[in-house]
């Protein structure tokens, strides 16, 4: 067992944990942040995707003794005082989602897309997305929420360190 | 309480966002694999490596050993309480059906099978416990070529003596539903045209994103069993029926399920494990598949060989088809079974007027993993089919395709339609289907573009497919279900409860797994009793809150469960009438309901239905002999099935020097009848779409010639990401179904069912003057690029599309187990 300290979504926390964890695990099983889920083995649909210092990252694919020191955000911290990140809100309001289970991780990612190209064109949301797999919208109201959430400014508030 | 209202705004066709997504946006999911109960234990599976053995030994001394495992079980260690998985569906009477236990103590018949469970404190010491279960294996030969199977060449079941499954038939002549297709072909071979093709569905992996997981509970007077499941009732049934534990103490939960697409529509043997193990060692109990574990285990789809013959006359007419399936059921004969061919029987006629028809299908057992339900299931089969040949005769004819398809299909004024295959289409109108599908397409446009590459013989060539689909959905009539032997019924039913502040709550035995029957039943009951779509609440997935229930699947949901939601909610209304009238002090004659609003007519007296529902909650003065509740049900047999239909319209480029494919433009039009949230059905077309797109193009379940799954994770098995994709244009026709009150018609699989065809109709059609004629699907470019460099056409017999693995000698190859490989 490893000692780690780390913020997650904001708070502090530090547990013993496997040197065999992974990040996607630790915050499931330990801290029950179960909005990030796990949806393949290979690290290919990026279903559990969370930030990591402000990075987004495949948290099946982060040892959770690697993010000792560091900062978490998963999609259960993307809402600042109760209010929606632009980008979870544009994924609604355009039907961004059906069974919602790569969401989680589909908007984790898109918040950092923005953030690194805030007016994408629609070639650069496509590729900034390939990591991320869904199976029910085929992609075409995910998109456009990106694109929305471009344009409501998705960039300039309520988008985490 | 005053009389005057605002005018209501009807909920029915407003594009509402979805009330599902504030908890799933914001990560407050209840996903199976979230469950954690006290003292819950966690599974593991130890699975076959071989496709066909049998079990000598199991040693499973060295797992018990290990720290923090509970206990070890296999097959021997379970009865009858064990239970089988089950056929609902026995196409014939003379099926053959082998026994399907969950967890087989002789023999294996597919890689992949249980042969043992391990349970642990953790999932992680599960697993690594199941990695020390020791068994020894007697390799048997395995039936893998679908056609090899067919000729018994190596039995999948040695004891049945035969892989052949059952032989099923529909004959028009027979039938009396049309000619003899026998004549039609004879007297085209003479004086018309004969078009004959083979064609491949290969296996496909429905890949849910959620993998499936089940949590069981046996403390309580109820066992509890949470699934990943679409069909929780049905699940329900089943353990009682196969496991002996009485259906009132069975309590299943589906919670937020993560897809489906008919991959969850079964009763699986990791559920009947959990169950098992729960029971026999009174503790809660989890399993959670890793993808690996789906994709290998989870039933696949598909995986046809098609043999078609098509008889017209010179000037295009069709006037026979014939149809000869063979489908590979896997080792098991799944929950549907060798009935998703049987779908697909009543549709290959499609839209058209063929006045002959004859469909046979023949099951074969392979030591593959079963296959069953996946999107569309049976009607993606036919319409690829039927579609793909009135390409194949325009070409021969030498017509537009658009032009082939217009000559046969019904024309509006014809509906209803009874069709060869016996069904009766009650609406529709494939003109303006495709005159406005050409018109967004840009049809003529596209086609000018064409000549213009081909006269230029450019190296990128252009080509337009075309798919006018109609299917066969809403499942289903139960007297027609019965009348094909089905075991089940195909009725759903609803409850609307007017609570004491006047909120509605509604159940459903519809069982959501993404579709939105939150936000569009809503819509529905709002309108029908006139309330706010926020006051109507929809429960539903298990069943002891919606008791009865048939689940989600055949794309039935609203046209069955809407059906009856609104036949629950008139109840009500009717119910609520002579307390109304004695409320108001009228007659109930003179009692008018309109939105939300009782009134007497004539007057403006009146009272909302909440306000009724407030004087039922403290029936201080109800009528004499009335009951203190306006709570209705209504369970809805339906009278026909839902015929959708569309247009649908692609543009490939076809790079003839490498064979690579690029979408250029999708278009479909599809008359689902009357629509109740536009948002809702664009998102379900979106999807379909690439779902079918990914069946032409990308996905197939590839085993090597040991029986082994190659494509057993998503590093190989292709779903199309957002990179691969376009944005497609989407649009509507309508023509009310007349067989329910809304007018609706499915939706979920409508675009899956569609657009294959449509995409490999375009890719042949690029190319076809280079003298193709067919490409196998996935169409890979390595595919493209063989047909057009080996001119004369014809389909390649297929050929595995998954790029060997671990080949010795090259780089980037299998470390081996000390690792030592991956030093350079």
């Amino acid at each position: 067992m490893t000692r780690i300290s780390l913020t997650v979504d904001g708070e502090k926390v530090a547990d013993d944990v496997e040197p065999r964890m992974l990040l996607v695990q630790y915050l499931r099983e330990k801290l029950g942040k179960t909005g990030t889920v796990i949806g393949c083995d290979t690290s290919n649909c990026g279903a559990c995707t969370v930030h990591l210092d402000g990075q987004s990252v495949k948290s099946c694919n982060v040892l959770a003794v690697q993010a000792d020191g560091a900062e978490v955000t998963t999609i259960e911290g993307l809402a600042t005082d109760g209010k929606l990140h632009p980008v979870q809100e544009a994924f609604r309001e355009c039907h961004g989602l059906q069974c919602g289970f790569c969401t989680p991780g589909m908007i984790m990612r898109s918040v950092d897309l923005l953030k690194n190209n805030p007016h994408p064109t629609e070639t650069e949301i496509r590729v900034g997305l390939e990591g991320n797999l869904c199976r029910c919208t085929g992609y075409h109201n995910i998109v456009k929420a990106v694109q929305y959430a471009a344009e409501h400014g998705a960039t300039t508030e309520g988008a985490p360190a | 309480m005053t009389a005057t209202q605002d005018a209501p705004q009807l909920e029915i066709g407003r594009d509402r966002r979805r009330k599902e997504d504030q908890r799933l946006i914001t990560g407050r999911t209840r996903w199976t694999d979230n469950l954690t109960l006290p003292g819950m234990l966690h599974l593991a599976m130890v699975r076959s490596p071989y496709a066909h053995a049998t079990i000598k030994s199991i040693d499973v001394s060295a797992a018990n050993a290990m720290t923090n495992v509970v206990d070890v079980f296999t097959g021997k260690d379970f009865g009858e309480e064990l239970g089988v998985c089950i056929n609902a569906w026995p196409i014939t009477p003379e099926q053959v059906t082998p026994t399907h236990s969950p967890m087989p103590a002789d023999r294996v018949a597919f890689a992949g099978e249980i042969v043992a469970v391990v349970v642990a404190r953790s999932a992680a010491e599960a697993r690594d416990a199941a990695e020390l279960v020791d068994v020894e294996y007697d390799e048997l030969p395995a039936a893998l070529d679908l056609k090899e199977a067919a000729a018994d060449t190596v039995l999948a079941h040695p004891d049945l003596g035969t892989n052949k499954s059952a032989y099923w038939v529909f004959d028009s002549k027979a039938a009396g539903s049309g000619g003899d297709v026998e004549e039609a072909i004879a007297k085209a071979r003479t004086d018309g045209i004969v078009i004959e093709r083979e064609y491949r569905q290969q296996r496909l992996i429905p890949a849910f994103m959620e993998p499936r997981s089940v949590v069981v509970d046996p403390t309580g007077e109820q066992y509890t069993m949470w699934s990943a499941t679409q069909i929780p009732h049905i699940l329900r049934f089943a353990l009682a029926a196969t496991t002996g534990v009485s259906e009132s103490k069975i309590r299943v939960i589906a919670p937020d399920v993560g897809g489906g697409f008919g991959g969850k529509l079964q009763v699986t043997p990791e559920e009947w494990i959990a169950w098992a193990v729960g029971r026999r060692i009174n503790k809660p109990v989890k399993y959670t598949e890793t993808r690996s574990e789906s994709l290998l285990s989870a039933h696949h789809g598909r995986d046809q060989w098609q043999k078609l013959t098509l008889a017209a006359e010179k000037d295009g007419r069709v006037t026979g088809f014939k149809v000869e399936l063979l489908a590979d059921l896997g080792a098991y004969v799944a929950i549907v079974g060798g009935g998703v061919p049987v779908l697909g029987a009543f549709m290959f006629n499609s839209i058209y007027k063929f006045p002959s028809y004859h469909f046979a299908c023949q099951t074969v057992l392979t030591n593959k993993t079963w296959t069953d339900a996946y999107r569309g299931a049976g009607r993606p089969e036919a319409t690829f089919g039927v579609e793909r040949m009135m390409d194949e005769l325009a070409a021969e004819v030498g017509m537009d395709p658009m032009q082939v398809r217009e000559l046969n299909w019904i024309k509006h004024e014809e509906f209803p339609f009874t069709t060869v295959a016996g069904m009766t289409y009650d609406s529709g109108n494939y003109e303006a289907a495709t005159e406005k599908a050409m018109q967004m397409f840009g049809y003529d446009e596209l086609r000018a573009e064409q000549k213009q590459r081909r006269d230029n013989k450019d190296t990128v060539q252009l080509g337009i497919g075309i798919s006018t689909f109609t299917e066969m959905c809403g499942l289903a009539p139960s007297r027609v279900l019965g009348s094909l032997d089905y075991g089940a019924g195909g009725w759903e039913h609803a409850s609307v409860r007017m609570l004491a502040t006047g909120k509605v709550e509604v159940l459903t035995g519809a069982s959501a797994h993404g579709q939105g029957h939150e936000t569009a039943f809503s819509q529905i009951v709002a309108d029908r009793l006139g309330v706010a779509f926020e006051d109507v609440e929809i429960l539903h997935g298990d069943t002891q809150v919606a008791p009865r229930g048939l689940d989600t699947y055949g794309s039935r949901s609203l046209v069955v469960g809407g059906e009856a939601l609104v036949r629950a909610a008139d109840k009500v209304v009717e119910k609520a009438k002579p307390l109304a009238a004695h409320l108001l002090e009228a007659s109930i004659d003179d009692i008018e309901f309109n939105a939300g609003r009782f009134s007497v007519r004539g007057t403006d007296q009146g009272m909302a239905i909440g306000e009724l529902a407030t004087a039922v909650f403290t029936a201080h003065n109800l009528p004499d002999g009335m009951e203190a509740s306006l709570d209705c049900d209504a369970t809805y047999d339906p009278v026909n099935f839902s015929f959708p239909h569309g247009t649908h319209l692609c543009a490939m480029e076809v790079d003839t020097e490498t064979g690579e494919l690029k979408m250029r433009k999708y278009t479909c039009v599809d008359d689902i009848g009357n629509i109740i949230n536009p948002l809702i059905v664009s998102g379900q077309v979106h999807g379909g779409l690439v779902q079918g797109i990914a069946q032409a193009l990308w996905e197939e379940a590839v085993y090597d010639d040991a029986g082994t799954l190659v494509s057993g994770s998503f590093v190989d098995y292709l779903l199309p990401t957002a990179a691969d994709t376009i944005s497609f244009d989407i649009g509507h026709t309508t023509s009310p179904s007349t067989t329910n009150t809304l007018g609706t018609k499915g939706v979920g699989e409508a675009g899956t069912i569609a657009s294959t065809p449509a995409v490999v109709n375009a890719i042949v059609d690029a190319v076809r003057h280079l003298g193709v004629n067919d490409i196998t699907m996935p169409c890979t470019p390595e595919r493209v690029w063989k047909a057009i460099n080996k001119s004369g056409g014809g389909a390649d017999p297929t050929e595995e599309s998954a790029m060997p693995h671990f080949v010795e000698g090259e780089a980037n190859q299998d470390p081996g187990v000390t690792g030592e490989g991956a030093q350079q």
